[in-house]
């Protein structure tokens, strides 16, 4: 039996959010654009927002069903809620937060904020906050663990140390444990699963490989950073091994997959590789473009070719001397493809 | 007489008037402007006009009148129409007040407080009360001050029966032909009054900012 159960239906403003999922003592991330329902799911099981119709069972219990008409409130369902921001009391101390949500045994010590004790949660930054209110999260010994956007309030230099450390406290948790986020990567690094939200609907739930490696549609491949190039299939090669797509602006590349009519072509960044010209190699699928842009990440680089971003690492950059709007090749295997 | 009047009456509207607030601000229900405009109402009534209009609700023949005088509790012209007439007068300076203090309290602080366990008077109490006691301070302070300086619906409600129903402001009114001097002495107790107010409207941002976890000093229902 999986320790959470949904089965909802919430009327938004221009949709519902209409979904079944169940999770185990793990880690479901949700991801999609702002909108799509998201932050209302997690208040849904909180018993923040009442669904019109659907089940919420946690660990046995049932906190809401709509057809025998339970509908526990909050305070009555055990459910560890981190909000957006943190919502942490501003007129209470660390330790008054934290002790608001039952006892706080060992929590301080065990989140690293012991020494914050006494502190208001002005004077946090942000990595702390989070901390805190992962702390007060926790105090009340929950069932489920709901975190809306933990990372999205971290600057980006502190955003890797605090996500690995998120990590491995969730493993530790063993909690069921639904993660709201905007960023893929963020989804991919701390959930068993993630699950890509649009509309309302859940497009597809799977390990973040599985999304990677066969994204449903093409939402799901430019959410998961691929590029997702239109186009329509002319054909296939005369050996039949290839199919051939012709892109809207008249290149022509060549896929491994099947496709008919119009189709997104998905290619990843990191499979995307840039030259001066089409180097002698395997890659079969070549575009020619001007460098729109170069955009340091940590230690990539993502450029921008016509309508592809390839993921380059610095030193090639460095090596090749590469500069915004030089004439460039970017190449790519058919094996690297997806047509959907 | 004025002071224990205005205490009681200032008292009456915080404990009703708090509460009140909160649900105003909290929620949305059909009929939600219309109260709010029931609450302005006696703002921009003349306070003869309120003073009449209490009359009719209260006087011994009147509607409510007839029924509490006949259990035996005549209002007009007592202590008790006084309290009235400065509650009705001044209730709506605090409800304003304290209705957009609440609303300036983060929701989802009050959600937060909800799925850490707290039932809605806990969050009330913990939560709501201390993060607006600087609005409701400011708001409770200018009720106070008005209900102080209330004259017209008092006098026509309660009258003014010296050391019964005559407040600070009629004895000025009945003084102020008979004894210039002692008038300008009440007068000059109301500056004092009005000056204490203000300085501690000024010092109210200063005092909920260092304030530990209780620092609503008027908190009506706190048993602490």
């Amino acid at each position: 039996m999986d320790a959470l159960e949904l089965e909802l239906t919430v009327p938004l403003r221009s949709f519902a959010l209409e979904l079944t999922l169940a999770a185990g003592a793990e880690t479901v991330a949700l991801v999609g654009p702002s909108g799509a329902g998201k932050t209302t799911l997690l208040r849904t099981v909180a018993g923040l927002v009442r669904p019109v119709r659907g089940r919420v069972v946690c660990s046995g219990q049932v906190w809401f069903d709509g057809a025998s008409g339970v509908d526990l409130r909050p305070e009555e369902r055990s459910a560890g809620f981190v909000f957006q921001e943190y919502a942490l009391f501003p007129h209470l101390s660390v330790e008054r937060n934290v002790a608001f949500g039952g006892r706080q045994d060992g929590l301080l010590d065990r989140l690293g904020i012991a020494h914050l004790a006494k502190a208001r949660p002005a004077d946090l930054s942000g990595g702390e906050r989070q901390r805190v209110a992962l702390a007060r999260a926790l105090a009340r010994a929950p069932k489920v663990l709901l975190l809306d956007e933990p990372m999205a309030a971290l600057d980006p230099h502190t955003r890797g140390t605090v996500r690995a450390e998120l990590h491995q406290l969730l493993r530790e948790l063993e909690l069921p444990t639904l993660l709201v986020t905007h960023d893929f990567e963020d989804a991919c690094s701390l959930a068993d699963r993630v699950g890509v939200l649009v509309d309302g609907r859940l497009r597809q739930l799977g390990t973040p490989d599985e999304l990677l490696a066969a994204p449903a549609d093409a939402f799901v491949a430019s959410f998961a950073g691929g590029n997702v190039l239109r186009g329509h299939v002319r054909g296939l090669t005369p050996d039949r091994a290839l199919t051939e797509v012709t892109l809207e602006d008249g290149t022509l590349v060549y896929s491994t997959d099947q496709g008919t009519g119009e189709v997104a072509l998905v290619v990843y960044p990191w499979a995307v590789s840039v030259g001066r010209e089409a180097p002698p190699d395997s890659a079969l699928n070549h575009v020619h473009g001007e460098i729109a842009s170069l955009v340091t990440v940590g230690n990539r680089v993502r450029a921008r070719v016509g309508p592809l971003t390839a993921e380059l690492t610095a030193a090639s950059v460095r090596r090749l001397g590469l500069q915004v709007g030089e004439r460039v090749v970017a190449s790519f295997k058919a094996t690297a493809t997806r047509l959907l | 007489m004025s002071l224990k009047t205005s205490a009681i009456a200032h008292l009456a509207v915080l404990l009703v008037g708090t509460p009140a607030a909160y649900v105003l601000a909290r929620r949305r229900f059909p009929g939600r402007g219309l109260v709010l405009t029931l609450i302005e109402l006696p703002l921009v009534l003349p306070p003869a006009v309120a003073g009449i209009a209490l009359l009719a609700a209260f006087g011994r023949y009147q509607l409510l009148g007839g029924t509490l005088s006949a259990l035996g509790i005549t209002v007009g012209f007592t202590q008790l129409a006084v309290i009235l007439a400065v509650a009705f007068v001044e209730s709506p300076f605090y409800l304003r007040g304290a209705v957009a203090a609440f609303e300036t309290v983060d929701g989802t602080l009050l959600d937060a407080a909800r799925t850490l366990g707290a039932a809605p008077a806990r969050v009330f109490f913990r939560i709501a009360l201390p993060l607006a006691a600087g609005g409701l301070g400011a708001a409770s302070a200018l009720a106070l001050a008005r209900g102080l300086g209330e004259f017209g619906a008092t006098i026509i409600f309660a009258g003014s029966l010296q050391g019964v129903t005559q407040t600070l402001p009629l004895a000025i009114y009945a003084q102020f032909e008979q004894d210039f001097d002692l008038a300008l002495a009440i007068g000059a107790l109301f500056v004092v009054l009005g000056a204490a107010l203000l300085l501690f409207l000024k010092l109210v941002p200063g005092w909920t900012r260092s304030s530990s976890s209780s620092p609503f000093r008027f908190a009506p229902s706190r048993s602490s």
